[in-house]
C-alpha cells in the first residue's frame, strides 16, 4: 500500500457522485498516516482484546482465539477529520456484533482503548448492526502496524480517529466519557455527513 | 510499552516554536518542560513532536507521555482557532528579559 506522510501531497480531487462529504477531497490511491504518537511493538503471544467495563461478564480473546473467529471482507470509504476521504477501501475482519454477542451492557458508551494510551468515545448502538469491525486485514493482507495493526477498530460511517488504531478493548461505560481527541474539543460523535468535526462547531 | 522506532513519524520539538508564537511572545524552544507523567525534565525543544496528527502532540522523550497538543485553524472570517492543551506540563521555566531591565 502507498503512504503518504507529512504534507499530504497529491493533487486534491473532487467527486460528482454523492460519496464525497463536505469539506472532503478524495486522496486517491495514497493512505495517509496519522500518527499522534509512537507505534507500539505488539507481541500477539500476549495480545488479548476484551469487552470489559460496565458488563455482566469480561470477554476476552487471545490473538488466537481472534484470529479463529469469524471474519468477513468489508469495503468502505473513509472520511478523516483532516479532510481527506478515501474510497472503496477493502479490509478482513469481525463484526462487532459478534464480539458483543451474549454480553449484558450496563450502559449505553464505550470508550475503545488501545496499545500507547489512545481513547474514543462512542454510543454503543454506533457499534452494532453491521456497522463496526475489529479488523485485522487491509487490501489482501495482514494489517499494517502504522495503520493500526495488528487490529484496528473500523467504524467507517463516522470519522475515522474513531477507528482507533491498536485496538486492545471495549469498555461498556454507563456515561459518555470523552476520549484521546473529544478531550482536546474534538466532536463527540464525528458524523462526516454532517462536518462534525469539533464540539459546539 | 515498547514501540517500533518509526523516527520519519516523528520530529523534535523545535519544530513546535513557529506554531507557538501564534499564541506566546517568546520562542519556547529552550523553556525547560516537566512532565506531568514522569516528572522528566527537558528543553521543550529536545522533545519528540508528532506533527501528523489532527494537531501538532508533543510527547515526553523519556515516557513518552503527552506534554501538550497544539492547534491552529483558519477560517474564511480571516480568524484562525487555536487550541492549546497543556495539561501534560507539570512545570513550564523559561527565561525572559526581566520588565524594565536595563540593556
Amino acid at each position: 500500500m502507498s503512504t503518504t506522510t507529512r504534507g499530504f501531497s497529491g493533487r486534491r480531487r473532487q467527486r460528482t457522485d454523492g460519496r464525497l462529504p463536505p469539506g472532503q477531497y478524495d486522496v486517491g490511491d495514497a493512505f495517509p498516516v496519522l500518527s499522534a504518537g509512537p507505534t507500539p511493538r505488539v507481541d500477539l503471544g500476549t495480545w488479548d482484546l476484551t469487552v470489559q467495563g460496565q458488563v455482566d461478564h469480561v470477554a476476552r480473546w487471545t490473538w488466537e482465539d481472534f484470529t479463529a473467529l469469524p471474519h468477513e471482507d468489508i469495503t468502505v470509504d473513509l472520511h478523516c477529520v483532516t479532510a481527506w476521504s478515501k474510497f472503496d477501501t477493502r479490509w478482513r475482519g469481525v463484526s462487532l456484533d459478534t464480539l458483543l454477542e451474549g454480553i449484558s451492557p450496563g450502559g449505553s458508551f464505550v470508550s475503545a482503548f488501545c496499545d500507547g494510551g489512545y481513547t474514543t468515545n462512542l454510543p454503543l448502538a454506533d457499534l452494532t448492526g453491521g456497522r463496526a469491525w475489529a479488523v485485522d486485514g487491509y487490501g489482501g493482507a495482514p494489517l499494517e502496524p502504522v495503520h493500526g495493526g495488528p487490529v484496528r477498530l473500523l467504524v467507517p460511517h463516522l470519522y475515522l480517529w474513531k477507528s482507533a488504531k491498536w485496538l486492545r478493548g471495549i469498555a461498556v461505560t454507563e456515561h459518555d466519557e470523552p476520549g484521546f481527541w473529544e478531550r482536546f474539543g474534538y466532536h463527540g460523535y464525528g458524523d462526516p455527513w454532517r462536518e462534525q468535526r469539533y464540539a459546539g462547531g | 510499552m515498547t514501540s517500533i522506532d518509526t523516527p520519519d513519524r516523528r520530529l523534535d520539538g523545535n519544530a513546535l516554536a513557529g506554531p507557538l508564537l501564534e499564541l506566546f511572545t517568546i520562542d519556547l524552544s529552550a523553556a525547560m518542560a516537566t512532565c506531568v507523567h514522569c516528572d522528566g525534565t527537558a528543553p521543550l525543544g529536545e522533545q519528540q513532536l508528532y506533527a501528523d496528527a489532527p494537531a501538532l502532540v508533543l510527547r515526553c522523550r523519556d515516557c513518552t507521555g503527552v506534554l501538550l497538543r497544539y492547534s491552529a485553524d483558519s477560517h474564511s472570517t480571516g480568524i484562525a482557532t487555536v487550541r492549546a492543551d497543556l495539561s501534560g506540563l507539570r512545570l513550564l521555566v523559561a527565561h525572559v528579559p526581566a520588565a524594565g531591565a536595563s540593556r
